[in-house]
């Protein structure tokens, strides 16, 4: 069953042409890894999903749902109160955490709670220490942000994504802020998040798990899906050069 | 019935402005020289390691910032000649009390600007034998000047402000001149207006120049500090 | 010469009926002029040009105007065009606000845009209106960087209230002035305002002192 249904989408920053024409389709319990060079539009993309960026052409259909109207010069319009409907059923974790320094862990998990859904402030405690457990930083419920190392802070923010009850994820390279040694228990959490069968877009730069976790696999080159297929056919048997050689880059030191 | 503005009668008046105007760029410029040098000499007793030299100057720095303006005007022009037995005017009393008043408010600059000089700075000047005084004025000031240039513009529009006070006290500035004209005019609206837009376009055009020399020394690559 | 401060001691009742003056008008000015500074530093951060205009050009004149001459306006030009009088408590809490306004929107400015984009971002991908975000996640932020230059506007406030004293509104200062002129005693009474505003002050500034230290400490 199609949850995400993306025709032509557009995206220009000045003059630069982001995403050329991605033609997406996701269904529920699909894990897409999404790799690509730096430049290659793997965030705006994301980003564009749960509209943190305006598309500038192509359309977004959620759940059969068709977001945004057509405008006069063909364009597509979109009205923030849609918008932040959407970023409700859609999660995002962010590669610098974004974390709310002036509330504790389990203040973070429950603002969603609190301020967009509305919970009275009990109920949406009880949820938060839920998710808080899920991750498995129970424990850290009281702790500010400033005293928790950056695995636990990206486990937090996945927790705070969770409690929304989203129906897709979009991670926006989790772990690439993160010491190398903190970047398994974060992986962990996803790794559990997927055997739920969770619906969720990856952009990482971590092969490996991408190999483990992912059902397809995404190449994205010069604003434009490059390559995709299973992990099998993307990462062991890639077959365009550009794919060839982002994966050789990435294996030049791996021992 | 609207009111029918009339701006005839105040400008028919210009020259009595214009006076007020010049009268107030000069109780300005006066407070201004005095109160920059005031103001590097109150720093520099600040800064001073000798106590009966620092504590004074910190206590006339903290009496002079930590009081409303208008009452040391007050003070200067009705006590200070009872106590001290001299003859005052008002341009007088304006310019003692502005000078000390800004002179506070520059020290704080200075003493930042100053200190904002890193150790490295003076201890190459020591080591070349010079003098505590030699450093400061060769190599400490002259490179805490430029650092200062910005927060002391910013005081020096404060201070083109604060003189509007002494008006309080019958000096025949812009602001004492308006309230002149608009009495005899009986057009306090137009009067007051176009004093209000002398006195804006004025600062205004300082505050712009003021935010030019800033960029200026931004480009260059100088540092600023507050 | 001889100093009379008993005359001043006697005239207690006034200074007090002074004080509250004071701490009335002040009281007034403090709440409006750092709300509605609040409201126009929100406008000077909106990219709509509706609203970033207007507030820049409120921001620009009421900065460069001398306080005295926007109440001198209040008090005097400003009943011109409206069919009522206006009071000199009016004029002056005009006067001040509206320039305490223009400089705490700068502040406000200042502190807001200080915090990252990344918290924006947080708080938008939870699907919060704009509003909520202010209100939740950056306000709160921005409000502890904002709190010594604040504090510093509400130093200024308190100053500015003398003000109030050239249009006869009854104050510290304009007390002072009275006593001065009923005992012939302006440097024991003059001396006696200047030492109770210091005495008022001087915690308040001691306090911004320690609010500064503690900022730099933090960042």
């Amino acid at each position: 069953m199609t949850i995400l249904h993306v025709t032509g989408l557009t995206k220009r920053f000045g003059t630069t042409d982001v995403l050329r024409g991605i033609d997406l389709d996701v269904k529920r319990g699909e894990r897409i890894a999404i790799l690509g060079a730096s430049g290659s539009g793997k965030s705006t993309l994301l980003r564009c999903l749960n509209f943190m960026e305006r598309p500038g052409g192509g359309t977004i259909t959620l759940d059969g749902q068709v977001l945004g109207r057509e405008g006069k010069a063909g364009e597509r319009l979109y009205r923030e109160s849609e918008l932040i409907q959407v970023r409700q059923r859609v999660g995002m974790v962010f590669q610098q955490f974004n974390l709310f320094p002036h509330m504790t862990a389990i203040g973070n998990v429950m603002e969603g709670l609190r301020t967009v859904r509305g919970l009275p402030k009990p109920e949406a405690e009880a949820r938060a220490r839920k998710e808080l457990a899920r991750v498995g930083l129970a424990e850290k419920a009281e702790t500010y942000p400033a005293h928790l190392s950056g695995g636990q802070k990206q486990r937090v923010a996945i927790a705070r994504a969770l409690a929304m009850d989203p129906e897709m994820l979009l991670f926006d390279e989790p772990t690439s802020a993160l010491d190398p040694e903190l970047v398994g228990e974060v992986l962990n959490v996803i790794l559990a998040l997927a055997k739920e069968g969770r619906t969720m877009l990856l952009v990482t730069h971590e092969l490996g798990f991408a190999y483990h976790v992912a059902t397809r696999v995404i190449f994205l080159a010069d604003g434009a899906i490059h390559e995709q297929g299973t992990p099998d056919e993307v990462l062991k048997n890639p077959k365009k050069d550009r794919t060839r050689a982002f994966l050789a880059s990435h294996k030049q030191f791996s021992f | 019935m609207a009111y029918q503005w009339d701006f005839s009668p105040v400008l028919a008046n210009a020259p009595l402005l214009a006076q007020g105007l010049a009268n107030t760029l000069k109780i300005t410029g006066t407070a201004l020289v005095c109160g920059v040098v005031l103001g590097l000499a109150l720093a520099l007793l600040r800064l001073s390691p000798r106590r009966f030299l620092s504590w004074p100057a910190g206590f006339v720095i903290e009496v002079f910032r930590t009081t409303p303006p208008l009452v040391q005007l007050f003070w200067f022009f009705f006590a200070l000649p009872i106590l001290v037995g001299i003859e005052m005017t008002p341009f007088v009393a304006g310019a003692i009390t502005f000078s000390i008043q800004s002179a506070a408010f520059f020290a704080e600059v200075f003493r930042a600007g100053i200190q904002s000089i890193e150790r490295g700075q003076w201890d190459g000047a020591r080591a070349i034998g010079m003098r505590h005084d030699q450093a400061m004025r060769r190599i400490i000031l002259p490179q805490a000047v430029k650092r200062m240039i910005p927060a002391f513009m910013e005081r020096a529009i404060e201070l083109m402000k604060t003189t509007t006070l002494i008006a309080t006290i019958s000096y025949a500035d812009l602001l004492f001149a308006a309230n002149e004209v608009s009495q005899k005019t009986f057009r306090p609206l137009e009067t007051y207006t176009v004093v209000a837009l002398i006195y804006f376009v004025v600062i205004f055009l300082a505050s712009q120049v003021a935010r030019l020399v800033e960029l200026r020394l931004a480009r260059s690559g100088e540092s600023t500090v507050h | 010469m001889r100093w009379d401060f008993a005359s001043v001691f006697e005239n207690t009742d006034a200074l007090l009926v002074g004080a509250a003056g004071t701490l009335r008008i002040f009281a007034i000015c403090l709440v409006l002029g750092l709300s509605l500074g609040l409201l126009v530093g929100l406008g000077r951060y909106s990219r709509n040009r509706w609203v970033h205009i207007p507030a820049t050009v409120f921001v620009e004149f009421f900065r460069n105007t001398p306080v005295l001459v926007q109440i001198l306006w209040f008090y005097f030009a400003l009943p011109i065009l409206l069919p009522f009088q206006i009071s000199p408590l009016a004029a002056a809490s005009l006067g001040i606000s509206l320039n305490s306004a223009a400089f705490s929107a700068e502040i406000y400015r200042g502190g807001i845009q200080s915090i990252e984009t990344g918290q924006w971002d947080g708080a938008r991908a939870l699907g919060m209106r704009w509003g909520q975000a202010m209100r939740r996640i950056i306000l709160p932020q921005a409000l502890k960087r904002m709190l010594p230059a604040l504090t510093n506007r509400a130093i200024e406030i308190f100053k500015m209230s003398t003000l109030a004293s050239a249009v006869a509104y009854v104050e510290l200062l304009q007390q002072g002035k009275l006593i001065a002129s009923l005992n012939y005693n302006p440097i024991e009474a003059y001396t006696a305002v200047a030492v109770i505003f210091f005495v008022f002050l001087w915690p308040l500034v001691q306090f911004s002192y320690f609010l500064e230290r503690r900022l730099r400490r933090d960042e």
